[in-house]
């Protein structure tokens, strides 16, 4: 410890408090929550800068699924692209709150959703939302209603 | 090119996922349950991967081109309608009920867990299956 009295020591160290406070959780999460949503930032901003296309991951994938014709290559490229970091550090193993039934009636959901809704978190919630589309305001919207239901009621009205 | 370009950007968007939490089914159902132990935390990802997304938006919104100066494409509807609603309902209880949308979905096939590939294969059956439920007499 060197001069542990300092300015800035003291500075740091009160926003961090401050910050922890507000959010009932670690700091560690908060920064790599925020350096996490930069870095899916930078990567939806060069799939629209250098290829003049939507990082929408359902899209995308629904598009390779039914081999609408052309463009293939850079589809396949950016959603293997997604598991390469992945594959290098690691990343953790899955729980879902119920079996194999449960994790295939939710894929299914997911899968039929997206298609008819025309996107997903990333299309809808990040490229959406930065394209000021009121569609996928109200899509983010109601998506992220139904999933706070959804879970209020596996968790608190049904479990217990 | 195209296909290099498109593989960075993936690794970058999947190094944010895997790096924000949102590769954790666990976080993100603690982010979704604001009626129990809330973990809002998550929020934040959104509000960044926004904010730094939105001027590429207005870049190439201005210009009409992209980077290379070739045509881009953005999506031009502007209604509201009842399959957006519908659709938004359907993945949002999907997500609730597994903590995991389509880019985690994927990024956790790394893990070569069963759990992973049923819901992934779930997901793109249910991909491929909407335009069949589509085409049947009503």
């Amino acid at each position: 410890m060197q001069q542990s009295g300092g300015f800035w020591a003291h500075a740091t160290n009160f926003s961090a408090t401050l910050f922890a406070q507000t959010l009932p959780v670690t700091t560690t999460e908060t920064w790599r929550a925020l350096a996490g949503g930069a870095l899916i930032g930078v990567g939806s901003a060069t799939l629209l800068l250098l290829n003049g296309r939507i990082a929408g991951v359902s899209g995308i994938l629904g598009k390779v699924i039914r081999a609408t014709a052309g463009e293939q290559g850079w589809r396949i490229a950016f959603l293997l692209g997604l598991i390469v970091p992945a594959l290098i550090f690691g990343a953790g193993s899955p729980l879902l709150p119920g079996d194999w039934r449960w994790a295939a009636a939710a894929g299914l959901l997911v899968g039929i959703g997206t298609q008819l809704g025309s996107g997903c978190t990333s299309g809808h919630g990040v490229c959406g939302l930065a394209n000021l589309s009121s569609r996928s305001l109200v899509a983010t919207l109601v998506f992220m209603g139904a999933a706070v239901v959804t879970v209020f009621v596996v968790r608190h009205a049904i479990a217990t | 090119m195209k296909f290099f370009t498109a593989l960075f950007a993936g690794v970058l968007f999947g190094a944010g996922l895997l790096l924000s939490g949102m590769t954790d089914p666990a976080n993100v159902l603690g982010f979704l349950d604001i009626f129990g132990a809330w973990r809002p935390q998550l929020a934040l990802v959104m509000g960044a991967a926004v904010c730094v997304t939105a001027p590429a938006f207005l870049y190439v919104r201005r210009r009409a081109l992209d980077a290379r100066g070739e045509p881009v494409e953005l999506p031009d509807r502007r209604r509201i309608d009842g399959p957006l609603v519908t659709g938004a309902t359907l993945f949002g209880i999907g997500w609730g009920l597994s903590g995991i949308c389509p880019g985690p979905g994927i990024v956790l096939l790394s893990t070569r867990s069963g759990v992973a590939f049923i819901f992934m294969g779930a997901v793109i059956a249910g991909m491929a299956l909407l335009p069949l439920l589509r085409r049947a007499p009503h």
